[in-house]
């Protein structure tokens, strides 16, 4: 059942927060309008809407707006109930799920830390993000005990699925543009098949960055944060 | 609907995020076994139950653990459906009630952070002040919640739900430190609203059952600042 009516998000296309919400409606088949923020000169409805972060994700359903990614999530799963389902049905599994999404929200400031770093702090950040992955791998054996299927029509990412994809799913760009490997194959064997699983989502493609312009986008902010390097 | 069963709790006395989970199951109504812990010396089930963070509380419900206060509180409300229900029913409301306690709990980790800070004779003007200016929205706008602007009341079988119950473990304990470091950011002048709020849930029943008591937090908070305090040289 789904809820007729308007649906706005607001959002900036580098942001893994607003790809959730992103990946999540084209996953649900929920007709929306994308606004394109400009985080520099952010628009009056989104000041108006988020008046409290004023951050992106904004989801505006019928005029009323919802903020923070995994809150959204939850209310587009709890709104839109038709299949596919976000977040399992068994509570069990639900709470499981949500226990691992909240493991891997202190990730993104890990990783944005990163960039304002060089030289042995950036090597002691790089170590203390390879070291939650080690627990993040051992731990999805309990998600995906038989491996990470193969996405398809009857089996689309969910919750978990999306927040992974939103910090994961760019992960080859981000360690080209500092020219260090951390997901392998060998140290996170599911870990990895998980990103190439989702890589062949179309839902996926569509919502992802081209690498260009995420790499122009990396050197701008390194750029800004360690302006002595080139 | 109920399952039978057995239900256990891992936590310890003064941990706010326990009580939060003390304050549901009461409040639901759910019979369960309280396992306190000893943080120094952590039980064999808690590290089995709760291998990434090791830590409490964990609710173990027929073998099964559920770890992380807000993911417990969800799961409660998932699994025993009759009321008084945690969360509303509305979506929308929902969302609003998810947000505002992420909110808060985000606020109170600057509190954390800012005693700590404070035990080490660092300085916590910058922390302290972000903590006024989160506390400040928070004040200024929860009203969007609260029904014709007032607070809730809790009479007449209307239970404490989930925002209500974080908002408590964080605002209804905070005394204890208030009184052992002489440092009170929340004032009833300043936060009237959430001031108001906090007390009229500490005179609910299943809140006074659950809530340590003050002495007793004082003294943990001066042990702790003790073995905290930088060694002299």
């Amino acid at each position: 059942m789904g809820e007729e009516g308007s649906v706005k998000l607001h959002g900036m296309w580098a942001s893994p927060f607003a790809r959730r919400v992103n990946l999540a409606l084209k996953l649900k088949g929920i007709d929306y309008d994308y606004i394109e923020e400009d985080l520099a000169n952010k628009s009056e409805e989104l000041l108006q809407y988020n008046p409290i972060s004023k951050k992106v994700p904004v989801l505006v359903h019928n005029g009323l707006p919802i903020v923070e990614s995994l809150v959204i999530l939850e209310y587009i799963d709890e709104t839109w109930t038709d299949s596919p389902y976000l977040l399992p049905k068994d509570p069990y599994q639900r709470a499981k799920h949500r226990f691992w999404a909240a493991f891997f929200e202190p990730i993104f400031d890990m990783m944005k830390k990163t960039l304002m770093l060089q030289g042995e702090a950036l090597e002691t950040a790089v170590k203390e993000l390879s070291e939650k992955l080690d627990v993040a791998e051992h731990g999805m054996k309990e998600i995906y005990p038989n491996g990470v299927p193969s996405f398809s029509q009857e089996v689309k990412p969910g919750y978990l699925d999306i927040v992974f994809c939103s910090l994961f799913g760019t992960q080859d760009v981000i360690e080209e543009f500092f020219g260090i490997k951390v997901m392998t194959p060998e140290r996170y064997p599911l870990l990895v098949s998980w990103i190439d699983a989702l890589k062949q989502v179309p839902q996926v493609q569509e919502v992802t960055p081209p690498k260009e312009k995420l790499l122009g986008f990396l050197q701008f902010l390194r750029q800004k944060y360690l302006p002595q390097n080139a | 609907m109920e399952e039978e069963n057995s239900v256990k709790l891992h936590g310890v006395w003064s941990s706010p995020y326990v009580l939060r989970v003390k304050l549901a199951l009461k409040i639901k109504g759910i019979e369960f076994e309280y396992i306190e812990e000893d943080l120094g010396n952590k039980s064999e089930l808690l590290l089995q139950y709760n291998p990434v963070h090791k830590k409490v509380p964990v609710l173990v419900h027929n073998g099964l653990p559920i770890a992380e206060s807000s993911v417990i509180m969800e799961y409660i409300d998932e699994v025993w459906t009759d009321p008084p229900y945690l969360l509303p029913k509305d979506p929308y409301l929902r969302a609003k009630h998810r947000f505002w306690a992420a909110y808060l709990q985000q606020v109170s980790e600057l509190l954390g952070k800012s005693l700590l800070l404070m035990t080490e004779g660092k300085d916590t003007d910058d922390i302290v002040n972000e903590y006024r200016n989160k506390m400040d929205v928070a004040e200024e706008l929860i009203k969007e919640i609260l029904p014709n602007n007032e607070i809730p009341c809790f009479q007449d079988n209307i239970k404490p739900g989930y925002l209500d119950i974080m908002l408590y473990s964080f605002l209804g304990t905070s005394d204890a430190a208030e009184e052992l470091f002489g440092f009170k950011p929340f004032t009833a002048e300043r936060y009237p609203i959430l001031a108001s709020w906090t007390k009229a849930l500490s005179e609910v029943p299943e809140v006074k059952d659950v809530t340590p008591p003050k002495s007793k937090l004082v003294e943990l908070l001066r042990t702790m600042r003790i073995n905290y305090l930088p060694q002299k040289p």
